[in-house]
């Protein structure tokens, strides 16, 4: 039985499921628990294959950050010291001002415009997270380079970037293990759990038209007059 | 064939020079001009070089690949979409392709740091984090596992994602070749969840990978206990390196990027991770300005594979419509046809094996008299989703979303059997 058909069993024995799945309250979460602790009708059998992971070996690998601030390593570092690294380790591919060369990602500008017709979605105008810049240069950047970079060293690159949409405005600031989870980033609060289920219900259609559904319809647009399709030699180009 | 009255076959042969399609002649049957003495097909009355000689004997091909007939079908890539082609995507070959199984060597990839190329022996898979137990695994302890056999899709939710302002993409290949539906090969996630024994607050687990980009995601423990694999194989073999060999993440019904290729490390823990994954990217910016996030599932969705751009028709007559549909919250109940551009639809038929969050193939097989079409599938699946029109999706999600567009699409195809990308309103 899944964790989620437990769930809903739980909700008809009267817990009031709120939230759709799979972000669990922690009401459901302590009805759940208890669930599991009652002794289950097969208990799981050990396969026994393994090896407890030591310690030093989970620390090389367990880099992940989380917007709590957990798996942060000690460091610190500062936009002035980022600007240096990011000068020298990025600009190949991020620009010298975090513009983007050809379709490398922008890291600067894009504030308000998640409303426009062409949204630019940078870290400043639309990451959530600060914690997040840390994770992934620590994942993946360099791009050719991953994990080459020392834990300041990606300190001082976050508050660079960071820097860049005035997230932090002063060049000396110290960002560290102890401050960077408490920073706000411009757009913390423009995401919403999916909820297709309920603002797309009209696409459960019980008996969906087969016969005269619509007026004739009209070419409106044509691929081959935009005209960037692979076979074609008139693609645009990337520099 | 030799049923059909003389004036068909001139009509045939004007459509074919019309079309630019004479060269595919030269598979069909030689047929006679009228009037004339209908002239017998050398292939046939003239011995060939195939059926002299001795072709290659058993130790010429020790990994079969397709006949030399065959090179057109490959993976292609649109470069202008990205900025390189180790952080890029290709796309599966839909229209040269048949049945429900994507052969393993055109399945789409996706690379965020290109293919890590891993010997299995060298290859760890990690559990820790909110466990009883931190362990290792080596591929060996994974084989030495119950295993299960599956079949299920993986899209891309960035699929058609270059069509949301209208047609873009002259190809099935580019608008919905983000797909392939294979036959894995792997242990339930929930046995190695229990040799580790998840303590009671686990309610997301992250998963990584072993490539350069370190490609990391949080899943839901429900989902992840639910039928999530740890796949080793595809297709029968082991999975191809540019698919995650020796171990990837299966989670069907899902987001292609949260089957985490190359996986060595899952960590558990009580909260998302909000990794640039789900955060940058794999969110849906609406037209209010906010985006939806943790939209795992994809919605249902179908494509006609032939005719389309790359596959136009070639004979009036007889011919056959095909595509393939899925759906991420179950299995396809039905595909429904237009000809006309949605006036009036048909329930296709489906053929071959209907399974839980896999494609399914349908066929239309219909009489062409040349008149123009406007070809169009609805995918509906077991939970009464009825797959939307891109005008409906639009009204929802505007055209900023980027992922998750899974729009009817359209095809015209023109009396000469040439078929294009449209937009129709």
């Amino acid at each position: 039985m899944s964790r989620s058909v437990k769930l809903a069993t739980a909700a008809a024995l009267g817990v009031v499921m709120i939230a759709l799945l799979p972000v669990v309250s922690g009401a459901q979460q302590k009805q759940a628990k208890a669930s599991v602790e009652q002794p289950a009708p097969k208990p799981p059998v050990k396969l026994g294959l393994g090896r407890p992971a030591l310690p030093e070996e989970i620390q090389a690998w367990d880099i992940d950050v989380r917007p709590d601030g957990q798996g942060l390593p000690p460091g610190k570092g500062t936009a002035k010291l980022g600007d240096a690294i990011f000068q020298e380790k990025c600009t190949i591919c991020h620009g010298e001002f975090g513009e983007g060369v050809g379709r490398y990602p922008v890291l600067s500008g894009g504030l308000g415009t998640l409303k426009a017709d062409r949204p630019d979605k940078t870290v400043g105008s639309y990451w959530p997270n600060a914690t997040t810049v840390y994770d992934y240069i620590r994942h993946a950047m360099p791009f050719g380079s991953a994990r080459s970079l020392s834990n300041d060293e990606i300190y001082s690159l976050v508050a660079y970037i960071l820097s860049m949409s005035d997230v932090i405005k002063d060049q000396d600031f110290e960002l560290n293990e102890k401050n960077l989870a408490a920073v706000e980033m411009p757009n913390a609060n423009g995401f919403y759990e999916d909820d297709r289920e309920v603002s797309e219900k009209q696409f459960w259609k019980a008996n969906p038209c087969m016969k005269d559904c619509r007026a004739a319809p009209k070419v409106i647009g044509r691929a081959m007059a935009v005209d960037v399709t692979p076979d074609n030699k008139a693609g645009p180009k990337v520099d | 064939m030799s049923n059909e009255p003389t004036a068909d076959l001139l009509n045939r042969r004007r459509f074919l020079s019309v079309a630019g399609l004479a060269g595919a002649g030269a598979v069909l049957p030689t047929i006679a001009q009228a009037g004339e003495a209908p002239k017998p097909d050398p292939l046939i009355t003239e011995v060939q070089d195939w059926n002299r000689y001795l072709g290659d004997g058993v130790d010429k091909r020790p990994y079969g690949v397709p006949s030399k007939y065959e090179k057109h079908v490959v993976r292609r890539d649109v470069s202008w979409l990205t900025a390189s082609p180790e952080s890029s995507v290709n796309f599966t070959p839909l229209h040269e392709l048949d049945g429900i199984i994507t052969p393993s060597g055109v399945c789409f990839e996706r690379h965020h740091g290109g293919i890590a190329e891993i010997n299995p022996a060298d290859h760890r898979l990690m559990i820790h984090g909110l466990v009883e137990k931190p362990l290792v695994f080596t591929m060996d302890d994974i084989k030495r596992m119950p295993r299960v056999n599956k079949v299920y899709f993986l899209e891309c939710a960035a699929n058609s994602g270059m069509e949301w302002r209208g047609a873009q993409l002259n190809g099935c290949q580019f608008t919905h070749g983000m797909i392939h539906n294979v036959m894995y090969t792997g242990v339930p996630l929930k046995l190695l969840l229990d040799e580790a024994g998840l303590k009671p607050n686990v309610k997301w687990l992250m998963l990584e990978g072993a490539d350069s980009a370190g490609m990391n995601r949080s899943l839901p423990i429900a989902k992840a206990l639910d039928d999530v694999l740890i796949a080793f194989a595809m297709n029968g073999e082991a999975l191809r390196p540019e698919n995650g060999y020796p171990l990837r993440a299966v989670i069907p019904g899902w987001q292609g990027n949260l089957w985490v290729k190359w996986l060595r490390r899952i960590e558990a823990g009580d909260q998302p991770w909000q990794t640039r994954e789900e955060t940058s990217k794999y969110t849906d910016l609406m037209p209010d300005g906010r985006a939806r996030k943790h939209t795992f599932v994809m919605d249902a969705k179908s494509v006609i594979t032939n005719p389309s751009p790359q596959a136009p028709l070639k004979f009036k007559g007889r011919n056959v419509l095909t595509g393939v549909a899925w759906s991420g919250r179950g299995t396809v109940k039905r595909v429904d046809v237009t000809l006309d551009g949605g006036r009036n639809w048909q329930a296709a038929r489906i053929d071959g094996p209907v399974l839980d969050k896999s494609l399914v193939r349908f066929y239309v097989d219909f009489d062409w008299n040349g008149e123009e079409l406007m070809i169009q599938s609805r995918a509906i699946d077991e939970t009464g989703y009825v797959q939307p029109s891109k005008d409906e999706l639009r009204k929802v999600r505007g055209v900023n979303s980027v992922y998750h567009n899974n729009g009817i699409q359209t095809w015209l195809v023109r009396g000469n059997g040439e078929t294009e990308n449209v937009e129709i309103g």
